[in-house]
C-alpha cells in the first residue's frame, strides 16, 4: 500500500468531513470504513429492520454475527449484547455512518453548553466540565456544516440561541397537523416555539430534489436522497478531489507506533479478510465514541502498554448520549396527518436557567410514530395484550402525539466503557464493555422535563397524557454516544487537546463525538460536523507536509 | 404440440393439482413449528390480539411470521418456544385435561393469563413477537395484505411524493 499523509478511520458524520477537508486542501487521504456503501436500492422501508427498531436486525450494520458486546449490570453480572439489542448501544457501521440513516436534526448546542461547569458547579459524584473551546470558537464551522451539508429550518421563533451570522439556507418544510396544534399551545403557555433544524431537503439543494414528505424516515436511509449525511454531501467531494480513496468493509485493528512513540499507520483486515497495512504521516480515528475508544485501547505498545492516549486512565470515561424522557397526549380529534418526518416544532426554553437544575434539555414533537411504535404507547392503565389493547390502537393510533427531547447528561467519570479480552468479534478483537450507569441528577432532570411535556400536551388539548419517565442500570450511550475522549487543556484529566489531537502522540487525531466534553440538550450531529470542520482547519493550517509539526 | 383446447383443460387439470397441493401442504405449513406446537401458539397469540371486525394474530399471518423468523433472526429463541409451549400445554392439560388448543376460549384466556404471571420470560417474547407480525411490515410474513395498517387508517399503499410545499419558493441566495 502506497504511504499516504491521512489515514481516516471511519467514514461517518466526522469522518467523511475530515477526508472532505484535507483531501480537498491537497493532503492524500485513504478512508478505511469497517461497513458498506448503501444504494437507493437498499432503502427499503422495512419496519423491523432499520436502525431505530432493529428487533430483526440492524439495517445499516453491525450484524449480529461476530460483533458482540458486554455490558454490566447493577449486581456487578456480565451480558452478552448484540447489534441489534438495546444494550449494545448502537450507531451505524456503514458510508456515512449514523447520517445515512438518522432523523437528521441538525442542532447547535447553544453559549452555556460549553460552559456547563463555569454555569451550574459541578454536581457531586460527577465529572461536570467546561470545553477548552467556546460556542464562538465553532460558530463558523457552524455555518459551514448547515451549507455544505444542507440544514432547513428557521430559528426565527426562539430567543434561546448563540449568535449566528446568518440564517439557514433552506426555509423549514411546511408544517404539519402536529405543527399546527403545537404551536399555538406553547405560545399560551407563554413558551417559544419554532421550526426545528433538520438536514434535509426542503427545496432542492446541493444537487438533489427535496423530502417527499414519507412515513419512514427516522432509522432509514432516504429513499428520494433528500436526507443529507456524509455519504452524500462531503464523502463524495472528497473522492471527487483526486486525492481520496475509501476502501469500504475495512476493519482497522491497531494503530501502528514507531521507536519514538509517533503514529505510523494502521493495520487493518480487509473485505477478503486480508491482512492489510496503511502507512501515514497522520491518523484520524473518526469511528464514533465507542467504536474510536475501542480503537485506542486496543492499539497497545511497548510505550503505550494501556493503549493509545490512555497513559492517565481516561480513555472510554465520561461516556454519556441522552436521557429521553416527555408524554403521550391522547386527543379526542385526529392529530396524525401522515405527513412525514413528523417532527417539526420545538422548543429551547428548557435548556438551562431551571433553578435547581443543571441544565435541560430541547423538547421536540417526535417522528411519525410507525403503528410498531405505537404497540407501548397506548394509554396508561390499558391492558397490555387482548381485545383492550387492539382497541385502544385502533382508536389511539392517529389521535396521539409524543413531545420529548434529550435531556443533558451529568457525565460521570465512573460511566464508561472499557475493552474486555474474554470476549472477542469476529476480527479477534476485543470488544466492548459498558460500566457504570448515569449520574442520578440527570434522572431528575429528566423527569422534570416530562413534566414539561405533559404540561404542553394538556394546553393543546390532550384529553389524557401518560408520562415517558424512567431510570436504567445501564450508561447511557446509544446513537448520541459522546465523550470517551474527552478534549481539555489538562493532559492528564483529558485525551485529546482542543485541536483534537491525542495529548502525547501528535499525529494522532481522535475527530468525532468522543471529544465531546458535554453532550448538549440537543442530537449531537451537527455539533460533531462543526468539531469535524474546525479541527480540520487547524490541522490544515498547521499541515507542513511529510513529517507533521503541529 | 397442444392445441387451444388441450392447453385450457391441461392447465385447468394442474391448477386444480396445484391447489390441492396447497390445501396439503397448509396442514403443516410451518417449518420450525410442530403442527401441535403450531395450534397452541395460535390459540396464545389470538388471544393476545384477537379478532374483532378485523382479523386475529393467527389470521393475519403472526404465526407464519414467527414461523419465519425462528429460522432466521430468532433462531436463538427456538428452544424457548419449544419449553414455553410444553409448559402451557402441560399447565392446560393439568386445569383443565387437553392442550391449550383445545381447550375453550374461556380457558385458553386463563391459561395466557397464567403465562404472563408464572412464565413472564417467555409470555413477553411471544407478546413482542406477536405484535410485530401483526403490526410490523407484511414483507415478514405477517400482517397480511397490510391488515393492521388499513385497520389503523393508513393509506396503504402509502401515497408517496406528496409535495406539499412550494416549489415557487426555491432556496434563499
Amino acid at each position: 500500500m502506497k504511504r499516504v499523509n491521512a489515514v481516516v478511520i471511519g467514514a461517518g458524520a466526522a469522518g467523511g468531513i475530515v477526508a472532505k477537508e484535507l483531501s480537498t486542501a491537497g493532503l492524500s487521504v485513504v478512508m478505511l470504513e469497517r461497513g458498506k456503501w448503501y444504494t437507493a436500492h437498499d432503502c427499503r422501508k422495512d419496519d423491523l429492520r432499520n436502525q431505530r427498531t432493529t428487533v430483526l436486525g440492524n439495517a445499516f450494520g453491525p450484524e449480529d454475527e461476530g460483533n458482540p458486546r458486554v455490558w454490566m449490570s447493577a449486581n456487578g453480572a456480565p451480558h452478552i449484547a448484540l447489534p441489534s439489542e438495546g444494550a449494545y448501544q448502537n450507531n451505524a457501521a456503514c458510508v456515512g455512518g449514523g447520517t445515512l440513516s438518522y432523523g437528521a436534526q441538525a442542532w447547535r448546542y447553544m453559549p452555556q453548553d460549553f460552559r456547563m461547569r463555569s454555569t451550574y458547579g459541578a454536581p457531586e459524584g460527577s465529572s461536570l466540565e467546561d470545553w477548552p473551546i467556546s460556542y464562538d470558537d465553532l460558530e463558523p464551522f457552524y455555518d459551514k456544516a448547515e451549507y455544505e451539508i444542507g440544514i432547513s429550518g428557521d430559528y426565527s421563533g426562539t430567543p434561546f440561541k448563540g449568535p449566528r451570522r446568518r440564517d439557514l439556507p433552506m426555509p423549514p418544510l411546511a408544517p404539519n397537523r402536529e405543527f399546527g396544534i403545537l404551536e399555538s399551545a406553547a405560545k399560551r403557555l407563554g413558551l417559544h416555539p419554532f421550526h426545528l433544524p433538520m438536514a434535509r431537503n426542503s427545496v432542492p439543494y446541493n444537487g438533489r430534489g427535496p423530502c417527499m414528505r414519507c412515513r419512514w424516515c427516522c432509522g432509514f436511509a432516504c429513499e428520494v436522497d433528500a436526507k443529507n449525511g456524509s455519504q452524500n454531501t462531503v464523502i463524495p467531494v472528497a473522492l471527487a478531489s483526486g486525492n481520496c480513496e475509501l476502501r469500504t468493509e475495512c476493519m482497522v485493528t491497531e494503530i501502528l507506533t514507531d521507536d519514538r512513540g509517533r503514529a505510523r499507520g494502521v493495520s487493518y483486515v480487509d473485505g477478503d479478510g486480508h491482512r492489510q497495512e496503511q502507512l501515514a504521516d497522520i491518523v484520524v480515528v473518526a469511528g464514533c465514541a465507542t467504536e474510536s475508544a475501542r480503537l485506542l485501547l486496543n492499539s497497545k505498545s511497548r510505550m503505550f502498554p494501556n493503549g493509545l492516549g490512555n497513559r492517565y486512565d481516561q480513555v472510554g470515561r465520561h461516556l454519556q448520549g441522552h436521557h429521553y424522557t416527555g408524554a403521550v397526549g391522547y386527543f379526542d380529534f385526529d392529530t396524525y396527518d401522515d405527513v412525514g418526518p413528523g417532527a417539526s416544532i420545538a422548543i429551547c426554553d428548557y435548556n438551562h436557567g431551571s433553578p435547581g437544575l443543571c441544565g435541560g434539555g430541547m423538547l421536540a414533537n417526535e417522528f411519525i410514530r410507525l403503528p410498531i411504535h405505537m404497540v407501548d404507547k397506548v394509554p396508561n392503565g390499558t391492558q397490555r395484550w387482548g381485545l383492550a389493547h387492539k382497541q385502544a390502537m385502533r382508536a389511539y393510533h392517529k389521535r396521539s402525539i409524543v413531545i420529548m427531547g434529550p435531556t443533558q447528561q451529568i457525565p460521570m467519570a465512573a460511566g464508561r466503557m472499557t475493552v474486555v479480552t474474554s470476549v472477542k468479534d469476529k476480527w479477534g478483537l476485543p470488544v466492548v464493555r459498558f460500566e457504570g450507569n448515569v449520574h442520578a441528577h440527570t434522572y431528575e432532570i429528566g423527569e422534570v422535563q416530562a413534566k414539561r411535556a405533559e404540561a404542553w400536551l394538556k394546553e393543546a388539548g390532550a384529553v389524557s397524557t401518560s408520562l415517558m419517565s424512567y431510570t436504567s442500570e445501564l450508561v447511557s450511550a446509544g446513537q448520541h454516544q459522546a465523550g470517551t475522549c474527552r478534549m481539555g487543556d489538562d493532559a492528564k484529566g483529558s485525551v485529546v487537546n482542543k485541536f483534537c489531537q491525542i495529548h502525547d502522540v501528535d499525529n494522532v487525531f481522535v475527530i468525532d463525538g468522543s471529544v465531546h466534553v458535554t453532550n448538549g440538550g440537543f442530537n449531537p450531529a451537527l455539533t460533531i460536523m462543526a468539531v469535524a470542520y474546525y479541527a480540520s482547519d487547524a490541522l490544515v493550517r498547521n499541515w507542513k507536509g511529510t513529517g507533521f509539526k503541529s | 404440440m397442444l392445441n387451444r383446447r388441450q392447453f385450457m383443460a391441461a392447465s385447468a387439470l394442474a391448477s386444480a393439482a396445484l391447489a390441492t397441493g396447497c390445501r396439503d401442504r397448509l396442514r403443516h405449513r410451518y417449518v420450525v413449528l410442530t403442527d401441535e406446537e403450531a395450534e397452541t401458539l395460535t390459540a396464545i397469540c389470538d388471544q393476545i390480539i384477537p379478532a374483532d371486525d378485523f382479523p386475529s394474530a393467527s389470521q393475519a399471518g403472526v404465526l407464519t411470521f414467527i414461523d419465519l423468523q425462528l429460522r432466521g433472526p430468532y433462531k436463538r429463541h427456538r428452544r424457548t418456544y419449544l419449553l414455553g409451549l410444553r409448559r402451557a400445554n402441560l399447565s392446560c392439560r393439568n386445569r383443565f385435561g387437553m392442550a391449550v388448543g383445545g381447550a375453550t376460549p374461556q380457558q385458553q384466556l386463563e391459561i395466557v393469563r397464567e403465562m404472563e404471571r408464572q412464565d413472564r420470560q417467555f409470555f413477553e417474547l411471544v407478546r413482542s413477537h406477536t405484535m410485530q407480525g401483526y403490526y410490523g411490515s407484511p414483507r415478514h410474513g405477517g400482517n397480511r395484505d397490510a391488515v393492521s395498517w388499513r385497520m389503523l387508517g393508513l393509506d396503504e399503499p402509502p401515497l408517496r411524493g406528496r409535495a406539499q410545499y412550494d416549489f415557487t419558493a426555491g432556496s434563499k441566495p
